[in-house]
C-alpha cells in the first residue's frame, strides 16, 4: 500500500458519475430517507459511518456506508441480521 | 445482440444487501418507496458543483453579498435558494495571494451536499484524508496545483459539525465577465481548494 493517489482518482474531471451503480444512489437515500423519517439527527448515521470507515479504511466507501447503514437499523430495532439475511435476494430480477 | 438480460445475473453482496434493508423498510412501512426515488433524483438533477459556482459568482460580483457569505456562510448560500442535509453550518474560507485553504474530511466524507453535491471519489480515499493534514502542499503539487513556498496553506478538516467551501480567488481577465459566466468557469475542485482558477 503506497499513500500515493493512484491516477484514476486523481481530479482531473469535474464531470464524475455522482454514483457508480445504482444501488450506491439507493444505499445513500435509505440513509437520508431513514434520519428524516424518525427525526434524528444526520449525525446519528454520519458517526456510524465513520466508525465502519475505521474499522476497515480499505473497504469501498459505500460498502462501509452499507454496513452503517445495517448497524443503524439493527439498533434501533427496525430489523435483525436474520431478517435481512432472509429478505437478501441471491439474483438480480431479470429485465 | 445478446439475450443475457433475460437470465437473472448474480449480485455482488453488498448490492443484495442494501436491496433487502430496503426492502425490510418498505415493508415495514418506515420507507417509502416514491420518497427514495426522489432523494436520489435531487441527488442526480439538483445537488452539484453548480450551485456552488453560482455562490462563488454572486460573491465576485457583488462585494456585500461577498461580506455576508463570509460572515454567515449558511445564511448567504440559503439567499440563493440552497439549504438541506449537509448544508446547515456552511464556513466559507477565501483564498488570498497570500493564503490558500484546502477542505478535507479526515474522518469521513463531510461535504456540502446542497451546493457541490456528492463527493469525488479520491475525497473519500484514505490517502487524500491523510495526506491533506499531513503534507497539503506536497498532495496538491502531486494533484497539478503548485503553491508557492510563501503562500500559507490552511487545511480546513469537516469532521467538525461545519462545512467547508473555499472561494477561491477570481482570475484576472474576468472583468467584462457577467456573472452567470463567471459561475461557467467555477470548478468543484477550486471549490474543495485542490485546484487555482
Amino acid at each position: 500500500m503506497t499513500n500515493g493517489l493512484d491516477d484514476t482518482s486523481l481530479p482531473r474531471d469535474n464531470g464524475e458519475l455522482v454514483f457508480e451503480a445504482p444501488w450506491q444512489a439507493r444505499a445513500l437515500a435509505i440513509a437520508v430517507a431513514l434520519v428524516n423519517k424518525l427525526g434524528l439527527p444526520w449525525d446519528a448515521f454520519r458517526h456510524r459511518l465513520m466508525d465502519e470507515i475505521a474499522k476497515d479504511p480499505q473497504r469501498p466507501y459505500y460498502e462501509s456506508w452499507g454496513a452503517a447503514l445495517e448497524s443503524m437499523i439493527v439498533d434501533l430495532k427496525l430489523a435483525t441480521s436474520a431478517t435481512l439475511d432472509a429478505a437478501t435476494p441471491t439474483e438480480r430480477t431479470p429485465l | 445482440m445478446t439475450t443475457d438480460h433475460h437470465h437473472p445475473t448474480e449480485m455482488a453482496p453488498i448490492e443484495a444487501r442494501v436491496a433487502a434493508i430496503e426492502s425490510v423498510l418498505v415493508e415495514k412501512g418506515v420507507l417509502d418507496t416514491d420518497v427514495l426515488d426522489q432523494i436520489v433524483a435531487n441527488f442526480e438533477d439538483n445537488l452539484g458543483p453548480m450551485n456552488g459556482a453560482k455562490v462563488v459568482a454572486r460573491a465576485w460580483s457583488d462585494p456585500e453579498y461577498r461580506e455576508r457569505l463570509l460572515a454567515d456562510g449558511t445564511a448567504a448560500i440559503k439567499e440563493l435558494g440552497f439549504e438541506g442535509p449537509e448544508g446547515e453550518y456552511m464556513v466559507v474560507v477565501e483564498n488570498t495571494p497570500k493564503v490558500h485553504n484546502l477542505v478535507v474530511c479526515t474522518l469521513c466524507s463531510c461535504y456540502p451536499w446542497p451546493i457541490l453535491g456528492l463527493p469525488p471519489k479520491w475525497y473519500k480515499a484514505p490517502a487524500y484524508r491523510s495526506r491533506a493534514v499531513r503534507e497539503p502542499r506536497k498532495l496538491l503539487a502531486e494533484m497539478g496545483t503548485d503553491i508557492e513556498a510563501d503562500v500559507e496553506i490552511r487545511v480546513w478538516d469537516s469532521s467538525a459539525e461545519a462545512r467547508y467551501l473555499v472561494l477561491p480567488m477570481r482570475p484576472d481577465g474576468t472583468d467584462d465577465m457577467s456573472e452567470e459566466q463567471l459561475a461557467g468557469i467555477v470548478t468543484r475542485d477550486a471549490m474543495i481548494g485542490v485546484q487555482r482558477l
